[in-house]
């Protein structure tokens, strides 16, 4: 048994990433490092206009000021920010109006990773902003969805176009001097998706961002606006990948969300960025500052994630129950296998009465994977009637790895009822067996029984993207039970 | 030569962390045969179906086993499997969060792939689940959950008997299926069992107890002591053991190994 796992854990981890592979194609890139120049440079390549670069100046400035948080349970190697490349867009057209202007190559990229661009051709119900490296490629059904009053677009586009709009709610939930990778972000953020729905409208598809990392030594950071106006709802899904490269490669993210009264926002994070090699080598960095305001009565923000890539993970999607009835729900699987590290949770702010909120973790490691929950649940002293429940799993494969919870809670409120559960597993030999004995191999006896373990979280995923994540979650752990 | 044989076991010797527990078993199964193992607590008889299922806790230290005149011992646990072995366990496994109807689905499509058979369509997969469900009398609320999870001792053997029937295999080896049932379990589980079984289907049962022979009638009932068969009959002499209980046996089997080892000085 030993050895047969051994060896089917050599073959799996071998190199199996799917999505390793480089487009060859032409790239406007600008030297490395990082000074206002370079700000200002990235502003003006994009066109902005002067509150935006204003913007941009402040958060750099701050950022200066600022240091690497060392409280995550993370082992991470010096960054050196000056031999970073801040902006590289393959050479296009920055908003081509029809997919002839798209250079083909960039088309049969997409192709290649399962997202053609070809309204015809894509998943029936799914409109897809195509970013790579830093800029947006294109945007599908974005016609079909502006006869509903609906903004789907990329957020250079919606800085052109709906300039007041993006001033309003840009910063509002993650403000710039945030953290550490936030204000970067904030100060060279490139592309990212913008959506709007407009008041009582149900988006009628899944939107969704594909991020794409194509360009060496880049680093990624793009941002993402999502306002759902009152009574609205929106589904929305973000994927990425990258290629395989022995460098590691900086990716910052932030996305806010806004839900006015009545308003329900999914967002769901397929995320399967390069994770590095069996050795530890390579993969990407991937510190995303993610959250979601309920601002109205009655909204409802819901994250959805599945965290399979990238070699280092650092992320807590979190809500902000400001508005009374409001309800914030996280839902999560993190994979860690060979030498990835993932520090990542929520963190639930229950500022509004009878606000509620639900937190479910599923962490999975593997290999020498460490997996860290960290997770915060306040209640403010108005909050009264506030509920959370916390429920926090770990599945160990092997003895290599690692899994800890890091629990937060704080409550000013005595009405307030907050609940923690927490539970470790390993997949047993004797399970394993079970499968074998009915005629289930050992690589999949294990996917089975992974997302057997995941699939509380994987049920609130989109329908179509349920089952990739469930290969997914199969093809990252194959055979790595020791 | 023609070997009529579905399952053939040459002087078996395994061992489990360096013990020996099987000493040299020999037994022979004709297809559509059924055979009941008997023997004391710790007599090896588990050991056996761990060895015949390809389970790793068990090391083989001599003989050869073949099954439709391969040699079983080079096959995985799960070629074992589609090849028609199937174990109802001794202590059934818990699998949480793994539906039975995912788990069955994919154990009959192994088997289906092995054969060279295209996956068994949604519809028919279902009309199949409902037909053996009401062949071992098992609750539909059972097959809505995960496997085994929070079963009771009883319900966890119903499912044993209720994947039998699912996979049909060639040789069924029954660990102990009888023990932990009430009577009318008991008349059901052993009353599936008849239902599933095709002509040439064999059947190996591992019991302590008589009475699940009353339904299913072995053509030979072997009894096993200190890892060796040391005696095969009929089944009447399951209905001795029942009433003599195994002390003769131990001294007989005693005697012939001190005249064995006495021999060897
Ligand atoms: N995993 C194990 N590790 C160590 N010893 C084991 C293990 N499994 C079985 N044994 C030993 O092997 C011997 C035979 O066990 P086995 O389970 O085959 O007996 P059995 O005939 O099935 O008994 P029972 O009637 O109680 O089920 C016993 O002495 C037992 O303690
Ligand atoms: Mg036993």
């Amino acid at each position: 048994m030993e050895n047969d796992q051994d060896k089917v854990l050599d073959e799996v981890t071998s190199g199996e990433y799917k999505y390793g592979f480089v487009t060859d194609i032409e790239t406007d890139v600008i030297p490395a490092g990082l000074n206002e120049d370079v700000v200002r440079l990235i502003s003006s390549k994009k066109e902005e206009p002067e509150w935006l670069l204003e913007f941009r100046l402040k958060a750099f400035r701050h950022w200066q000021t600022m240091k690497m948080p060392q409280w995550a349970n993370l082992k991470i190697p010096e960054i050196h920010y000056q031999d970073i490349i801040f902006y590289a867009a393959p050479r296009q057209k920055i908003a081509p109006s029809s997919l002839s202007d798209v250079d083909p190559e960039l088309l049969r990229t997409f192709d290649k990773l399962g997202i053609p661009l070809e309204e015809q051709k894509h998943l029936t119900g799914v409109a897809v902003d195509a970013v790579m490296d830093s800029i947006s490629v294109k945007t599908t059904f974005r016609e079909t969805l502006a006869e509903m009053g609906i903004i789907f677009c990329s957020f250079s586009e919606a800085v052109k176009e709906h300039p007041t709009l993006v001033q309003k709610y840009l910063a509002s939930v993650v403000p710039h001097t945030d953290n550490f990778f936030a204000t970067l972000n904030s100060a060279v953020f490139s592309d990212g998706s913008f959506c709007y729905i407009p008041k009582g409208v149900r988006c009628p598809m899944e939107l969704s961002t594909y991020f794409r990392i194509n360009a060496s030594n880049t680093g990624q950071f793009e941002r993402t606006l999502l306002i759902a106006d009152e009574e609205s709802y929106v589904s929305y899904l973000e994927g990425c990948t990258a290629p395989m490269r022995d460098e590691n490669q900086l990716h910052a993210a932030v996305v806010e969300i806004v839900a006015e009264r009545g308003a329900e926002v999914k967002y769901s994070t397929v995320q399967n960025w390069y994770p590095g090699d069996k050795e530890g080598k390579g993969g990407i960095f991937n510190f995303v500052t993610k959250r979601g305001l309920c601002k109205g009565d009655d909204s409802k923000i819901s994250w959805t994630q599945v965290e399979t890539g990238s070699a280092v993970t650092w992320k807590y999607p979190s809500c902000i129950l400001r508005g009374d009835n409001s309800i914030g729900e996280f839902y999560s699987v993190a994979v860690t296998n060979n030498h990835q590290q993932a520090d990542t949770g929520t963190k639930m702010i229950h500022i509004g009465k009878n606000t509620r909120s639900t937190i479910v973790s599923k962490g999975i490691s593997a290999g020498f994977g460490q997996n860290s929950y960290r997770g915060l649940v306040k209640v403010l002293k108005k909050a009264q009637g506030a509920r959370n429940f916390s429920q926090c799993d770990s599945l160990l494969l092997g003895d290599k790895c690692g899994a800890h919870t890091f629990p937060y809670i704080e409550v000013d409120n005595p009405s307030a009822i907050v609940e923690h559960e927490a539970t470790t597993s390993r997949i047993g030999e004797d399970q394993i067996f079970y499968c074998n004995q009915r005629g289930i191999s050992t690589e999949d006896a294990i996917g089975l029984i992974v997302n057997g373990y995941a699939r509380e979280v994987i049920n609130k995923l989109p329908m179509e993207f349920a089952v990739e994540a469930q290969k997914l979650l199969q093809i990252s752990l194959e055979g790595s039970v020791g | 030569m023609k070997n009529d044989f579905l399952l053939q076991i040459k002087e078996l010797k395994a061992s489990i962390d360096n013990k020996e527990i099987l000493k040299g078993l020999n037994l022979e199964v004709k297809p559509g045969e059924i055979h009941a193992i008997m023997g004391p607590n710790g007599s090896g008889k588990s050991t056996l179906a761990s060895v015949l299922t390809g389970r790793e806790i068990a090391t083989v230290t001599h003989g050869t086993v073949t099954f439709e005149g391969r040699n079983l011992l080079e096959m995985s646990p799960e070629e074992r499997a589609r090849e028609g072995i199937f174990l109802s366990f001794q202590y059934p496994i818990e699998i949480p969060g793994v539906s039975m109807v995912n788990f069955m689905k994919t154990a009959i499509n192994e088997q289906r792939k092995h054969r060279g058979q295209d996956p068994l369509s949604a519809s028919e997969f279902l009309r199949q689940m409902r037909e053996k469900k009401e062949l071992v009398e098992i609750d539909s609320a059972l097959t809505n959950r995960s496997v085994n999870e929070g079963f009771s001792g009883g319900e966890k053997k119903k499912n044993e008997i209720f994947q039998m029937a699912m996979l049909e295999p060639r040789l069924a080896l029954l660990d102990e299926t009888d023990s932990g049932l009430d009577i009318d379990a008991l008349r059901i589980v052993a009353n599936g069992v008849n239902k599933i079984r095709r002509p040439d289907t064999s059947v190996i049962v591992i019991t302590h107890y008589q009475r699940l022979l009353d339904y299913i009638v072995p053509d030979h009932v072997h009894v096993l002591y200190d890892g060796r068969i040391v005696r095969s009959a009929g089944p009447e002499l399951a209905l001795e053991l029942e009433e003599r209980g195994y002390d003769w046996i131990r001294k007989e089997a005693e005697v012939s190994a001190e005249s064995w080892t006495t021999g060897q000085k």
